[in-house]
């Protein structure tokens, strides 16, 4: 790679330097707030990249070489002939092997709770790719073409808002299951559906604000076709918004796929999720087992908890209206027409036309 | 369409051709958007459907869960509000300060937690180790009562049935405040940043320059305005409280809407989980526009 | 650099005891590149009956003044100096002293009237919350025609006192809160830009009202404005403000026909009128407050400037009585060096 120029360099810092100026100036609260978060979620993101090498057991396993925490499945050879194989004792309350109990069913509530994170983040990502797949460029269309699509594709985005999203997953989950053999994929499009509006509607009120733009007026008086102008010019203004939306829609599908579970209609048993092992766990609790149900629900909160943090923080962080009074911008430096010295200065937060040659 | 419930109650027992001729009468062979239209004609008139798995009809259903569902509801919603009420404001009032750091993070937590798990650790807690509260239901069978309105709480009060009255509440507290908590950290989050804005309004700061008391200047000014919006919210949250309904009934066996949906879901019995769907969305638009309503009676500006 | 100047508008003679002594006031904002003096160590008496136009370009520190005489600044925003409102002092009052001195003693009217009034209130309920938080023997009854008197002295039907603010228009909302500023009959009146969100001829009514507020009552009336042509119709004196600091005061007539500090001269050639032929703008730009140039502040963008200018603050000369100016082009202000003419530092720095 050739080294870059000092002034590359520099423009970079620059750049840099710019897109780090909110979170300078946001409080210190708020930016602890927004680090722990990073923390939570980059934890659990770690654990579900790299389930093996913190969980000691199988995400389905219930028994192990002797001596080992090996599968037995996954070993070479067969149980009793070349070696000992044991089963992981039923309800067992945290211990030293064990740390956080072990299921009626003899599978590791650690383990499971570490291989519920992949899951739980496979969910977010191709929920939130079917999300975004459908929703911006539904939104991008709507937006730009305006007219009778337009209009019928609002009418339809409210009517999906308005049902409660567990409630509208839970249907949509409930028709797949008539189709396709429950898994990750049915899980994902379930989860995906509830968050396709919020899409769509970020992106066609932002496309219509950004059709509004100079930019794209003039792209357009020079002829260029309404597809490339969506493409190139709509499409790189509107897409700053996605990343918000997605921050803020991520816990709550951490939540809605949980709820899923919980009802029996997540990605189906033996697979480790989180809502389905509290579920299982229900009937434990009436005797008195505290683990098998506490370990997997704190896990969905710390998640949740870790992804509105930096959700609800990069928002605030990014949208200034909130920031203290004392704090103020540079003094006006125009004479005439005078605003009130003492208002702060707004930071523009619409993101600024990026000047792409055409 | 494949597993209606024609094929799943019959379809081992009578052949394709005799299913087909009940497809036939049954309509379910018309245009799907046709199916639907005919359907929306009826729930016009109040049919909501008939089930397959259920001698009720689906408006009757719904008139015997929905009291079970509704006091559940309301009794969170009254939770919830209160406690955003009191953290969000105060937490603003003081801003940043330790009660509103506690405040902020309780609303984040509390939010983040499923209340299925909620639920379970409560049971487990106040039902189970401390045997303060029932785990389950919304009475216990050895009550003898008559349910006029069928909200247990009211009925204890127009009977006179006190035993009804407290236990309907001791049934109530932990389903109700489980699903209330969950959904107050929306509550003190609206409230906190609605007051830090209303806090900082033009019409507060001239009320402090002609000398309006501090107290005054924050409770008649800053809150009342925070307040305006906060009705708003309660409608939008009343989606995710029925949301959260259908798992805090499950978990908590209560007999209501929510549980009965997802038992349906599980016997596939499609024209009841429609009605109760359908129902669910014209409770959804009849309570924002109630919203309207309340919000043109606390607001002069809003005029119809 | 006090001076009481007759008080032409009533033709009674005015007092010669300051209901507002101003003696070093300075009002310093935090931001994080550090301490933000918008006002810096100014001094000026206000007369009852007299009103005193506060003129300056947008940042000037002009509101922060108006601000800083009231105590209503943000968090982390510092007032120091004196200020003594008929014998009392307001810099370091308590919270319980400044609340009993706002509305009662000193009224601010604000600039833009729209958002001033709480939406959900109705107009004379401001009045009698205005009126019983300083009073608190009056009944509402009492306190209710007390609004609707003062709302007719303001041109505002009496049968609309219990109308809700988004009732009105912007000049009627702002007639309301100058109405609810003087109920309590102030002896000081602070109008912070009271007419620029107004269209011009609901400005005249503003400025014919507070005048006669001034005239009537006594009311001893502190304009400030960007708009010199306001100042030039309703102002007894005018203080000319440039980064935190008052460069020059003097009567009306002497500040307009005989401008004396450079600042003053550029700003008055900046106005437009029919005379007009050519735009005259200052050069340059308004010095950042977080840290300021040495000396006279204007120094960077005069085109008189001496060496001199960048050493020391000059002391405000008189160069006509009652006519200050706080510029070494003046005897009185300093030490003058004899041996620099006016404009050798300009000159190097426009090289």
């Amino acid at each position: 790679m050739p080294p870059l120029s000092g002034r590359r360099v520099t423009a970079l810092r620059i750049r840099v330097e710019h897109a780090l100026r909110p979170w300078r100036r946001a409080n210190p609260m708020a930016r602890r707030l927004v680090l722990l978060g990073s923390v939570i979620t980059l934890g659990f993101a770690f654990l579900a990249a790299f389930p093996s090498l913190v969980a000691p057991y199988g995400e389905a396993q219930y028994r192990h070489v002797v001596g080992t925490n090996e599968d037995p499945a996954a070993a070479e050879g067969r149980c009793g002939d070349e070696f000992e194989c044991e089963d992981i004792p039923r309800r067992l309350s945290p211990d030293t092997g064990f740390p956080f109990g072990t299921t009626s069913g003899r599978l590791d509530v650690l383990s499971r709770v570490v291989w519920g994170s992949r899951v739980a983040f496979s969910i977010v990502v191709l929920s939130t790719v079917l999300a975004m797949g459908i929703g911006v460029p539904l939104g991008l269309i709507s937006g730009y073409r305006g007219g009778k699509l337009d209009r019928v594709l609002v009418t339809l985005m409210d009517a999906i808002y308005v049902i409660p999203g567990l409630l509208l997953a839970i249907i949509i989950a409930f028709v797949l299951k008539a189709y396709f053999a429950p898994g990750l994929l049915s899980a994902a499009a379930a989860v995906g559906v509830v968050y396709i509006p919020q899409y769509y509607r970020v992106i066609r009120n932002h496309t219509l604000s950004v059709k509004q733009e100079p930019f794209v007026e003039a792209a357009r008086s020079l002829g260029a076709k309404p597809n490339t102008i969506i493409g190139r010019y709509v499409l790189f203004n509107v897409v700053q918004s996605v990343p918000v939306i997605f921050t803020l829609n991520a816990a709550d599908a951490v939540l809605t796929l949980a709820g899923l579970g919980f009802l029996g209609y997540g990605v189906p048993y033996p697979q480790a999720e989180w809502g389905l092992d509290v579920s299982r766990a229900i009937s434990d609790v009436v005797s008195g087992f505290w683990w098998t149900a506490f370990w997997p629900g704190l896990a969905i909160m710390l998640l949740v908890t870790g992804l509105t943090l930096v959700g609800e923080g990069l928002n605030d962080i990014i949208n200034p209206l909130l920031r203290v009074r004392g704090f103020r911008g540079r003094v006006p430096r125009r004479l005439e027409p005078a605003p009130a010295a003492d208002t702060p200065v707004e930071v523009n937060l619409s993101p600024a036309p990026t000047q792409e040659n055409p | 369409m494949p597993g209606d419930p024609i094929s799943a109650a019959l379809g081992d027992r009578l052949s394709a051709e005799q299913i087909e001729v009940r497809r036939q009468a049954a309509g379910l062979n018309d245009p799907i958007l046709v199916q639907y239209g005919r359907y929306l004609g009826g729930v016009v008139q109040g049919d909501l459907g008939t089930p397959a798995t259920d001698p009720r009809n689906v408006r009757q259903i719904v008139f015997d869960l929905v009291p079970a569902t509704f006091e559940l509801t309301m009794f969170a919603m009254v939770v919830a509000v209160v406690i955003g009420i009191l953290v969000g404001a105060i937490g603003a009032r003081y801003r940043d300060g330790p009660f509103d750091v506690g405040g902020r993070i309780f609303g984040i937590v509390i939010y983040a937690a499923p209340v299925f798990w909620l639920g379970i650790l409560a049971q487990l807690l106040f039902a189970n180790r401390w045997g303060l509260l029932p785990s389950g239901n919304r009475i216990s069978a050895r009550i003898v009562f008559e349910d006029p309105t069928g909200f247990y709480l009211l009925d204890g009060i127009i009977t006179g049935n006190w035993a009804l009255w407290s236990g309907a509440l001791k049934h109530l507290l932990l389903p109700g405040m489980t699903l209330g908590l969950v959904i107050s950290g929306v509550f003190i989050r609206m409230v906190r940043v609605n007051m830090l804005q209303t806090l900082r309004a033009d019409y507060v700061e001239a009320a402090q320059a002609r000398g309006v008391a501090n107290r005054r200047v924050v409770f008649a000014h800053a809150f009342k305005n925070a307040l305006v919006p906060v009705v708003t919210i309660m409608g939008l949250q009343f989606a995710l409280l029925l949301g959260g309904a259908i798992l805090t009934e499950t978990t908590f066996s209560w007999p209501g809407l929510g549980q009965a949906l997802v038992e349906f879901i599980n016997r596939r019995d499609y024209a009841a989980v429609q009605g109760i769907v359908t129902f669910f969305a014209i409770m959804i638009v009849i309570v924002s526009l109630l919203i309207d309503i309340i919000n043109g009676l606390l607001d002069p500006r809003v005029r119809y | 650099m006090t001076s009481a100047v007759s008080d032409t508008a009533s033709g009674r003679p005015p007092s010669n005891v300051p209901v507002l002594q101003v003696r070093d006031l300075s009002v310093a904002y935090g931001t994080p590149r550090g301490s933000l003096g918008a006002v810096d160590r100014i001094s000026f008496d206000l007369y009852p009956g007299e009103s005193l136009g506060v003129v300056g370009e947008s940042g000037c520190g002009k509101s922060s003044m108006g601000r800083g005489l009231m105590q209503l600044l943000p968090a982390g925003a510092e007032v120091s100096g004196s200020a003594t409102l008929a014998g009392r002092e307001l810099v370091g009052a308590s919270d319980q002293q400044l609340r009993r001195l706002r509305g009662e003693d000193i009224a601010l009217v604000f600039q833009e009237p729209m958002t001033r009034l709480d939406p959900l209130m109705k107009v004379s309920a401001h009045f009698v919350e205005a009126i019983r938080a300083h009073r608190p023997g009056v009944d509402k009854d009492e306190a209710r025609h007390m609004a609707r008197e003062a709302l007719a002295q303001m041109g505002i039907p009496r049968t609309r006192a219990d109308n809700y603010p988004h009732e009105f228009s912007g000049g009627m909302r702002q007639r309301i809160m100058i109405a609810l500023g003087i109920v309590l009959k102030p002896a000081v009146v602070i109008a912070d830009e009271p007419t620029t969100a107004l269209d011009v001829i609901v400005e005249a009514q503003i400025l014919d009202l507070l005048d006669r507020l001034r005239a009537d009552e006594r009311v001893g009336l502190i304009l400030i404005t960007h708009n010199l042509g306001i100042v030039a119709e309703t102002c007894d004196r005018v203080a000319v403000m440039y980064a935190g600091h008052i460069v020059e005061t003097g009567s009306v007539e002497q500040v307009f026909n005989d401008p004396k500090h450079p600042y003053t001269r550029g700003l008055m050639a900046s106005t437009i009128s029919l005379e007009t032929t050519a735009l005259h703008s200052i050069e340059g730009y308004p010095p950042d407050l977080v840290d300021p140039p040495p000396g006279c502040r204007f120094h960077p963008r005069c085109p008189d400037a001496m060496y001199q200018c960048r050493e020391k603050i000059p002391e405000h000369a008189e160069p006509n009585p009652g006519q200050h100016a706080s510029c070494y082009l003046y005897p009185g202000s300093g030490q003058p060096d004899p041996e620099e003419p006016p404009g050798t530092l300009a000159a190097a720095l426009h090289a």
